[in-house]
Parts: structure tokens; C-alpha cells; sequence
């Protein structure tokens, strides 16, 4: 048993040094983030604890890998500090651990993407209450559990540029289809009614002939498409308004006697469709610059701390090379138009 | 594997030769204790921002599911069986709690039917193990995908997140003017329960006497299945209110709540000294391991360590303290008494 103790007190000094070194790390890396009462003001927060947080839905997720990127970036621009938390597995429970952590360390700023509009709420009440500032992007939780929700793309935007994208490609004449996920998805209904809107309106010899939907199932768009593509012999091309449908429906083309023929546009993200682009099956697609949301978060961050912006409608402010933001109803700022992918830029893109 | 159980009861028979103040004094649960001392002091002297009130408020709430569902598994696995259901059962209880209050149903009673199907589910394990004889670790494999399947069956992906506020609130009320939060007063009444149950009852000389030998303490007149049926239908239904506490303190029902809670709950029965073969552990030992795990994490989550790292280290904690228990045994025995391992592996035959 004294080999048990000895056992013991050998771990216990390992942790202690383990915590030690850590906690010094911490001590220097907050320096500056000066939690004193200099400068805090009622409500306002304290404006010089430039002290960022970033905490993703999960951490070594190549999507948020970029958006951190753009946020320490921010960061260092305005000269604050950065840090990256986050659980390992995108669930809820787990994200409440590192919310109650940054409030504990009385940060300047908590920028959350929520893994559930409701689970995370009390818990970013409690930052809150402590003179957090927090700002969701990507994914919102209920409003009034945040300050500000950066979105990255909203519905008339993403009508609009799949709209305009396809119209481009097939220049501005013919059938197009529209292959969507699953027939009950909110969100997609409002961009397909938005886009047929917009389509009628702006490009009148366009025409939609048929929505598929492919549950955003890898092989049930794939199948819809070669559907798609028997039935309708005269079709120009296809918008795939989600990230699954447009890929399995460009695999399709890819091996088709269609490729270069059809065109496809729609919502994807860059390493899924880089090979398609590289090789012409596609031409361009949309989504959003998650290095650019994460900037823009960070810089919304800011501002709330420096007390420049409360979340109220029709607060300014600068967010660096962004320029200029206004912040919308229920405290949404919009990063702005989706970004348009094509060769010249993907190769820019890790996500 | 034949000669675990002899390894165990030799253990045994030495603890009793010794007198009370050696064997409270150099105990693993002491160790533990120590331990979780030793991290506590050193995490609130170099960790900024770990040595306020809040910390502990935070703490509690974060290990509340996993001290309370770790009284019924150590009693599990002192006998030497184990319960892999529990989290799914943490997640059936919160999507079936969640299904009822969203079709209309009073949360009381809602709660109470999680409740009752805590009790189907651990009847159900028991019935497997025990009647028709099947082994836990296979059997509670199969339920913890059976009870997430329901549990996400049931409710989807989607979330319930409309419950009373009375009752959210009281799931993070804390004591006014302490930072103790309200789930302490169930957890304490159900630790006083486990302690008497286990170390005080001829229930609780039961549990101990299967897990160093089903067939000595069948013959010694120990009702070994019923025990471990009662002790399966106990890990059902406090997984239940385990289940209940999570969907309200997060305001939410998932079908992927606590999603990996039984291995964070085995880690620390295991950590805490009970052994993996049955008939060795204590109940403070574990409520000690639970409690450095969690100050662990929330210390290192406090100097801004990932979660990988931190995973690695709890990992390597608990992997350092069993293989140096067994390993350390083994040496001790080693020096005692030469060709011991023989005589011991000889006895069985």
C-alpha cells in the first residue's frame, strides 16, 4: 500500500505541475485583458477587456476552423485576445461547460454558434448577467439569450444569387428543375418560393419545370437527378438549393453524357464540390465566406464591448476591412450577399 | 481471469488483519481523496478564475447526473457486473418526459411515467441477467442501443423545450445566499440511502459477498439473482431522474442527451477503487473520483485546454491509477510470499 501512496502523490504532483503550468500560460496570455474596475461602466460593460472567446458547435470542424480564423484575425486587429473552446462532440450539454467557463473568467466577449436554440440559454443569461457580451453566428439561439446573432445569408440573398447564378449559365433561356431536400424543409420552401418569384419576374423565358426532393440523402439525389434528367430531355439545368443534393447531383453529371451540357448551381461547400469545378461539370455555386463571418462576429463583438452598439435596430458600426455594418431587426446583423465560388477562387477555400 | 477472484478475496483477508486506523489510513479511497484535495488546492492557487463560490455552483450542476447515476453502478459492479444503459436511459427518460408535457400532459406526470419506464428499463436488463442468464456487459450493450433507438425514434432530431419555469428553475435554484445548488438535497438523501444500503445492511454483505464469489454467496443463503435484479431496476430508475434533472436544468429534451454518460460514470466507479472484478470498492471512494474528474476538467477548461487534451488526461489518469493498483498489487504479493501466484492459481483447480 505505500507503493499505492507513492503511486498517488506522484500523479497528484503531475496534475499539480500539469495545472500549475497551465494556469501560468493563462496568466500571461491575460495580461492585458485587465478585469479591474477601470473603465467599467454600468451597462456598458467593461471596454477594455478585449478578450475574445470563440466557441464553435465542435472543435476540428474544418467549417469553423475557418470562421476562427477570420475571428483572430479580428481580434488581432483591434488588438484584443483570442481563444479558441470548444467540445469535441456538437452537443449542447457539452457547450454549456465551456459557457459557464468563459463566464467564470469574466471574458469580454462569447461569439457561439449554438448546437440548440434553447439549451444554451440560461447558461449565456448567466454570462450575460456577468458583463459578457454575446454574439451568435451561424446558428442562433431563441433571441433574448444573446446580444447580437451575426447571420450569415439571409433568404431573399440566397433566392437571389442561385437565381441569378442559373440564369448566367444558361444564359438567361430555357427548363430548369430544382432538386431540394425534403419537401417539409422551412427553410428551403422559402427560398425555392423566393427564387420562382424572382425568377418570373426578372427572367421571363426561364421556366420551372419540376421539384425534387432528396431528403437530403447522398443516394436519393442521385437518383432523383438521373429521374430528373430522363423525364425532362429538354432541360437546361438545376439548382440545388443544399449542400448534399448538389453534390450527389453532380457526381451524376460528372459520369453522364449531360456533363457540360446540364448545368448545376446551387448551395455547396467548397471541398465537396472543388473536383466538379476543376473539372467543368460546374461552373459556380453559392454559400457564405466563414472566414469572413467569423470576422465580422468578432468585430461585433467589439463593439458591444466598447459600448459603440447595444443590439438595438439601427446601431452602426466598423467592422475592418468589412466596412460598415448596421444592426437589423431582433438583433441580426447580415454578413451581406451569399459568395459566389468558381475556379478562380476555391482553391482559396479549406471547408 | 480464474485466479481474479482469488486475487480479490486475498485482498480481502489481509484488509481484516489489519487493525481499523491502517486500513482508513492507506486505503485506495483515501489516495483518492487525497488526490482530489491536492488538485482542488492546486487548481485554486494557479488557475485564474477557478477560486470563487460560482465554481462549485457550476461543478455540482456539471457532475449532479453523473454522482447520482454512480451509487447504483458502484453497487453493480461490486458484484461484478456492469450497466452500459444508463445515458441512453438518461436520454429515453428525457425524450419520453419531453413527448408527454408536449402532447398536453402535466409535467408531474410525465415525470413520473419517465419514472416508471426507468423501472421497465432496469427490470428489463435484470430479467436478461439474471432469468435468463445472459452476461450485463452483452446484455446492456444491446440496451444502450435499444433505449437510444426509442429515444431518438421518438422525438427525432427535433427538440422539446416548452417545461414549466417553476420547475426549470428549481433544477439550478441554489440555496439563497450560497452557491449550492438544489440538486445536492436529492442527491444527498439518495447518497444516505446507497451508504446505509451498502455498508449497512445484510443486502448490502450481499452485494459484496457475489461479487467475490456468486457460488460461496449463493451457498451462504444470498439471494445472488434477486440481488442483482433489484440492483438493475435501482440503475433504471436513477438513471431516470437523472434523465428528468438534465431536461430540465437545460430546458430541453433531446433524443442525443447525455450521449457517452455511462463511460464517464464507469471511469470514475473505476477510479474510485471499486474493481472491475466485483466484491472491492466503496462508496466515498467514488463520489471522491467523480468530484477530481470534474475539477479536473473545469480547471483545465479554465486555462483554456482543449478538449482533446483534457480527454487525455482524465484517460491517462484513470489508466495510470488502475494499472498501478493491479500493478503494485502484484508486486506486494510478488515480495511476500514467493510462488504465491502458483499456490493461488493451484487452489482453484
Amino acid at each position: 500500500m505505500t507503493f499505492a501512496r507513492k503511486g498517488a502523490a506522484a500523479a497528484a504532483l503531475t496534475m499539480g505541475i500539469a495545472l500549475a503550468l497551465s494556469g501560468c500560460a493563462l496568466d500571461s496570455g491575460n495580461s492585458d485583458s485587465g478585469s479591474g474596475s477601470e473603465g467599467s461602466s454600468s451597462g456598458g460593460g467593461d471596454s477594455s477587456n478585449l478578450t475574445v472567446t470563440f466557441l464553435p458547435k465542435n472543435l476540428g470542424n474544418p467549417y469553423f476552423d475557418t470562421s476562427s480564423k477570420g475571428g483572430e484575425r479580428a481580434v488581432e486587429e483591434f488588438g484584443g485576445t483570442f481563444a479558441e473552446v470548444g467540445p469535441a462532440e456538437a452537443t449542447p450539454d457539452a457547450q454549456v461547460s465551456y459557457i459557464n467557463t468563459a463566464t467564470q473568467q469574466g471574458v469580454g466577449a462569447l461569439v457561439v454558434s449554438a448546437n440548440d436554440p434553447q439549451a444554451i440559454c440560461d447558461a449565456l443569461n448567466e454570462a450575460r448577467d456577468a458583463d459578457v457580451k454575446v454574439v451568435t453566428f451561424d446558428s442562433d439561439t431563441n433571441p433574448e439569450c444573446r446580444d447580437i446573432f451575426v447571420n450569415q445569408a439571409d433568404a431573399e440573398g440566397i433566392a437571389k444569387v442561385q437565381a441569378d447564378l442559373i440564369a448566367e449559365q444558361i444564359d438567361g433561356d430555357g427548363e430548369i428543375a430544382i432538386l431540394s431536400a425534403a419537401a417539409n424543409a422551412t427553410n428551403q420552401n422559402t427560398w425555392i418560393e423566393m427564387m420562382e418569384e424572382y425568377l418570373g419576374s426578372e427572367y421571363p423565358d426561364i421556366k420551372v419545370v419540376e421539384t425534387v426532393y432528396g431528403d437530403d440523402d447522398d443516394q436519393t439525389s442521385f437518383d432523383k437527378t438521373a429521374a430528373l434528367l430522363q423525364s425532362h430531355p429538354k432541360l437546361e439545368g438545376i439548382v440545388s438549393p443544399t449542400t448534399v443534393g448538389i453534390a450527389a447531383a453532380a457526381r451524376y453529371l460528372q459520369t453522364s453524357d449531360f456533363q457540360g451540357k446540364v448545368a448545376l448551381t446551387g448551395l455547396g461547400t467548397p471541398n465537396q464540390m472543388r473536383e466538379y469545378v476543376e473539372d467543368g461539370t460546374v461552373e459556380a455555386f453559392a454559400l457564405w465566406n466563414p472566414e469572413d463571418l467569423g470576422y465580422l462576429s468578432a468585430y461585433t463583438a467589439q463593439a458591444l464591448i466598447a459600448g459603440d452598439i447595444t443590439g438595438e435596430e439601427g446601431d452602426t458600426f466598423e467592422a475592418g476591412d468589412l466596412g460598415e455594418y448596421t444592426v437589423g431587426a431582433d438583433g441580426v446583423v447580415l454578413l451581406g450577399d451569399p459568395f459566389v465560388f468558381d475556379k478562380e477562387n476555391i482553391g482559396d477555400f479549406d471547408f | 481471469m480464474t485466479t481474479a477472484p482469488v486475487t480479490s478475496s486475498n485482498r480481502v483477508a489481509r484488509d481484516f488483519d489489519r487493525p481499523l486506523w491502517k486500513r482508513l489510513v492507506l486505503s485506495r479511497e483515501t489516495a483518492i481523496i487525497a488526490l482530489l484535495v491536492v488538485v482542488a488546492l492546486v487548481a485554486a492557487l494557479t488557475v485564474r478564475g477557478f477560486a470563487q463560490p460560482i465554481t462549485f455552483t457550476y461543478l455540482i450542476l456539471d457532475v449532479a447526473p453523473i454522482l447520482l447515476i454512480a451509487l447504483p453502478m458502484t453497487l453493480i459492479m461490486v458484484t461484478g457486473e456492469i450497466d452500459l444503459s444508463v445515458g441512453s436511459m438518461v436520454g429515453l427518460s428525457s425524450v419520453v418526459t419531453g413527448v408527454l408535457v408536449q402532447s398536453g400532459t402535466p409535467f408531474e406526470l410525465a415525470a413520473l411515467v419517465a419514472l416508471v419506464v426507468g423501472v421497465i428499463g432496469g427490470a428489463f436488463n435484470g430479467f436478461l441477467v439474471t432469468v435468463v442468464g445472459l452476461p450485463s456487459l452483452a446484455v446492456t450493450i444491446g440496451t444502450l442501443a435499444l433505449f437510444r433507438g426509442l429515444a431518438v425514434g421518438l422525438l427525432g432530431t427535433t427538440a422539446v423545450t416548452s417545461f414549466p419555469e417553476t420547475w426549470t428553475d428549481l433544477a439550478k435554484a441554489k440555496f439563497a445566499g450560497t452557491p449550492i445548488p438544489a440538486i445536492i438535497v436529492p442527491f444527498l438523501v439518495l447518497l444516505v440511502v446507497f451508504v446505509v444500503l451498502l455498508h449497512f445492511t445484510p443486502f448490502g454483505r450481499g452485494i459484496y459477498a457475489i461479487g467475490l464469489s456468486k457460488e460461496a454467496a449463493h451457498f451462504s443463503g444470498v439471494p445472488v439473482e434477486r440481488t442483482k435484479f433489484v440492483l438493475f431496476v435501482l440503475a433504471g430508475v436513477v438513471s431516470a431522474f437523472a434523465g428528468i434533472y438534465y431536461t430540465l436544468r437545460f430546458g430541453s429534451a433531446r433524443g442525443d442527451n447525455a450521449t457517452g454518460l455511462e463511460l464517464q460514470v464507469i471511469a470514475a466507479v473505476v477510479l474510485g477503487g471499486v474493481s472491475v472484478f466485483g466484491g472491492r470498492g466503496k462508496i466515498h471512494g467514488v463520489i471522491a473520483a467523480v468530484l477530481l474528474i470534474g475539477i479536473l476538467a473545469s480547471a483545465l477548461r479554465l486555462a483554456n485546454v482543449t478538449s482533446d487534451v483534457i480527454n487525455i488526461i482524465t484517460g491517462a489518469l484513470l489508466v495510470v491509477s488502475v494499472v498501478a493498483a493491479s500493478f503494485l498489487a502484484w508486486v506486494q504479493k510478488a515480495r511476500r510470499k514467493p510462488g504465491g501466484r502458483v499456490r493461488a492459481a493451484a487452489s482453484t483447480a
